[in-house]
């Protein structure tokens, strides 16, 4: 255990630093909800890649540095320290990206990962269907083999970026005797082919995050299959899957939203302290996101020794969506009567953005499996419980 | 950076935690409770053979000479395993507060340490702010404090009086003693140093052991969800008892870390172990505190009953949670330093 930077962990921190405190946009983007703000979010992508900031993790000739989860962990610190805006294709470099490279042929990777890099390319996900949420073994989509094409029918719902994305991935029956995880096959495919329509889903703060995508007929080339047809669940679920979810969600993050919180309670302290239990949801904000950064060094320790993530990590998502729904409320008690007010009332003050991330932090114990689907994992897989 | 254990002490965890389950089975527990002093000579015989006794006590007293991150694994394992030995609290309370007196104790140090390694001499020492002090009975040496001062005072010159605890495994002595001149080994400022280190370490090992604890609570009512059937199948495979269970899974995988990165400030000696210190401390004992309240739980009415043992690690569980400042302290230390004193927080300054 050493618990200290190296001199080149160091000079890397340094390297971000700087780059970031030059090229971070000075006003903040438009959320990329909006169209114009998914425009901004795709030229911050862009820039980010030109200074090969995208995907530290990805190798050299991909844009990237090659940097292990360390230094991606440095990295993402100096990014949320520096206030820079939030990554528009997520869905691309953090979910598809790992699993492109670890099931992509050479041909597919070369074809989709240099334009994810860059912001060409952004991606929206395609895993929920109206009868498949928790239950996403109960899949329907099918595409059907027709010579050296896939003939897409079917629904997906609450695909984040499917508004002004211009890809998405997901999985499909590719065998229609199939049944539950057998016979799906996970595909790619351009949002703008015929056949495609994509329904917007105005979310709690009345902006279309997630929408429906509905497939007609939809013709895909059957090289857009990832993975080999019907290996969708394996390459969904694969250990990739593990690291994906390390990834999704950095500590950084929480770090910053917990050291604004305290920043908060002792701007307002005096009224914040009528609520005893303000100070101590405070203080609690602060250990349970130190305490988030500490599993994540210590997994990402584990991996760059060269061993495996298990099961254990799947307490990550539950942690930090609670931890982050906890931060906002107390956020909000802080702020009292301003709490319901947009940031743009005249009467706001300092409400910054903690209604905005209060309703954001609603869906977090909802999307990316449901917490009670993870403790169904946590219970059986970790623990080792009786099955259903 | 590196935020991972060796090979080297990974496997001494394997060794100690292989040893506690074959030798400190529930039922040598239940008949220590059957004894007059609740310890067994022959059990501490068996730690002094494994080089327990000897863990932190330095080289140049005959001991391995080796820290509180060494020890963290194993003071973990004896939550585990409910040892009622005092190794825990003799290894990184005791042993560094006697090692830690200034020159002029040379042969007091000398003397005890060496026999401490060698298992001819067991030690007791006062926790700050708690008028008893566990295992005085079977002490050769107590380590008292009397204001801020430090005392070293052999059994012979106490009176003790025994206070009967929720966990039977628990050995409480009200101590009655003169303190002296000749018995005063530090003072003044050195003292508070002296207790302020002690203090820290009692917390971090009664956080590993708690956490330890969790742990055998979680594993006991898992075993149990498995043998008991209700409506036809394992009561287990229902969600609302699963959900039980991986609530506590939760709270002990973030109880980890803070654990273990306040070992290793401890260890090196860096500003903020206090602070981090309670963390660990109100970490662990959280999850200690839900692991036996769902473990119960699962266990329905069977976890109720003395028969059963979870009671063993339950009990002890309820006693720790308070020792080494309950939870009211660590929180009002890590309150004042957030708010404060200006505390560099946020992104980039967990290290």
């Amino acid at each position: 255990m050493d618990l200290t930077y190296t001199a080149a962990q160091q000079a890397f921190r340094a390297e971000a630093r700087a780059w970031l405190a030059a090229n971070v946009p000075a006003q903040p983007l438009q959320s990329f909800d909006t169209e114009l703000g998914f425009a901004q979010h795709r030229a911050w992508e862009a820039r980010l890649n030109e200074g090969r900031w995208g995907m530290v993790t990805w190798p050299t000739e991909l844009g990237g540095r090659g940097c292990d989860l360390i230094e991606w962990l440095i990295f993402e610190e100096e990014y949320y320290r520096a206030g820079a805006p939030a990554r528009v294709n997520q869905n691309g470099i953090f979910l598809l990206g790992p699993t492109l490279m670890e099931y992509g042929s050479e041909a597919q990777k070369a074809r989709f990962l240099p334009r994810m890099a860059t912001g060409q390319d952004i991606w929206a996900q395609g895993w929920s269907e109206p009868g498949a949420g928790s239950d996403m073994a109960a899949i329907r989509s099918k595409a059907e083999r027709v010579g050296d094409h896939y003939v897409i029918n079917g629904q997906k719902t609450w695909s984040t970026r499917a508004v002004w994305a211009d890809w998405v991935f997901g999985i499909f029956r590719t065998d229609p005797n199939s049944q539950r995880h057998h016979g799906l096959t996970f595909i790619l495919l351009p949002l703008d082919t015929p056949g495609i329509s994509v329904r917007p889903i105005p979310q709690l703060n009345g902006l279309p995050g997630f929408g429906e995508i509905f497939f007609d007929d939809v013709k895909v080339p059957v090289e857009n299959a990832l993975g080999g047809e019907g290996m969708g669940w394996h390459v969904a679920m694969s250990t990739a899957g593990f690291e994906r979810g390390l990834m999704l969600r950095s500590p950084a993050r929480f770090q910053e939203t917990a050291r604004r919180l305290v920043q908060l309670y002792l701007a307002n302290r005096e009224a914040a302290d009528r609520d005893p239990a303000i100070a101590e949801a405070v203080m609690r904000a602060w250990l349970d996101a130190e305490a988030y950064t500490l599993a994540t060094y210590m997994t990402a320790s584990q991996l760059v020794k060269g061993g495996k993530i298990g099961p254990e990590s799947s307490t990550n998502k539950i942690f930090w969506s609670e931890l982050d729904q906890r931060m906002h409320e107390t956020a909000l008690s802080i702020l009292g009567l301003r709490a319901e007010l947009l940031p743009e009332a005249p009467a706001a003050g300092d409400v910054g953005q903690w209604l905005d991330g209060f309703l954001f932090a609603q869906a977090g114990p909802i999307y990316a499996g449901t917490n009670e689907i993870q403790r169904n994992i946590i219970a059986e897989r970790m623990l080792g419980m009786p099955r259903a | 950076m590196d935020f991972s254990f060796s090979s080297d002490q990974l496997l001494f965890q394997d060794n100690v935690r292989s040893f506690l389950l074959n030798e400190v089975t529930p039922e040598r527990l239940r008949e220590l409770w059957q004894s007059d002093s609740g310890r067994c000579a022959a059990l501490w015989g068996q730690l002094v053979e494994l080089g327990l006794s000897a863990i932190t006590v330095p080289e140049a007293c005959g001991g391995m000479g080796m820290n509180e991150l060494d020890f963290i694994l194993l003071a973990q394992e004896c939550g585990y395993a409910g040892l009622p030995e005092p190794l825990v609290d003799t290894m990184l309370v005791g042993v560094p507060l006697l090692a830690g007196l200034d020159a002029q104790h040379a042969p007091l140090q000398q003397r005890w340490l060496a026999r401490i390694a060698e298992g001819r001499a067991r030690l007791a020492v006062a926790e700050p702010g708690n008028p008893l002090v566990s295992d005085a009975h079977v002490a050769d040496l107590l380590l008292l404090a009397h204001g801020d001062e430090v005392h070293a005072v052999e059994r012979s010159a106490v009176s003790l009086i025994r206070n009967a605890s929720v966990d039977p495994s628990r050995q409480l002595f009200q101590v009655q003693w003169t303190p002296s001149a000749s018995t005063c080994v530090a003072s003044a400022e050195q003292a508070q140093h002296l207790w302020a280190g002690a203090f820290n370490r009692g917390a971090l090992g009664n956080a590993a052991q708690l956490l330890g604890l969790a742990k055998r609570m979680v594993d006991l009512a898992v075993d149990y969800s498995f043998e008991r059937k209700q409506f036809g199948k394992p009561v287990g495979s229902f969600q609302a008892v699963k959900h039980l269970m991986a609530n506590v899974a939760v709270q002990i995988e973030f109880a980890k870390g803070p654990l273990y990165r306040a070992a290793h400030a401890v260890a090196h000696n860096l500003p903020g172990q206090a602070v981090q210190v309670s963390h660990a401390k109100l970490a662990c004992a959280e999850a200690a505190a839900l692991a036996a309240k769902n473990a119960i739980q699962v266990h329905g009415a069977m976890g109720y009953t003395w028969e059963v043992d979870l009671q063993l690690f339950m009990k002890r569980a309820w006693a720790l949670d308070k020792c080494w400042g309950d939870r009211g302290l660590h929180k009002a230390r890590v309150r004042a330093a957030l708010f404060d004193t200006g505390l560099a927080i946020g992104a980039g300054s967990t290290f």
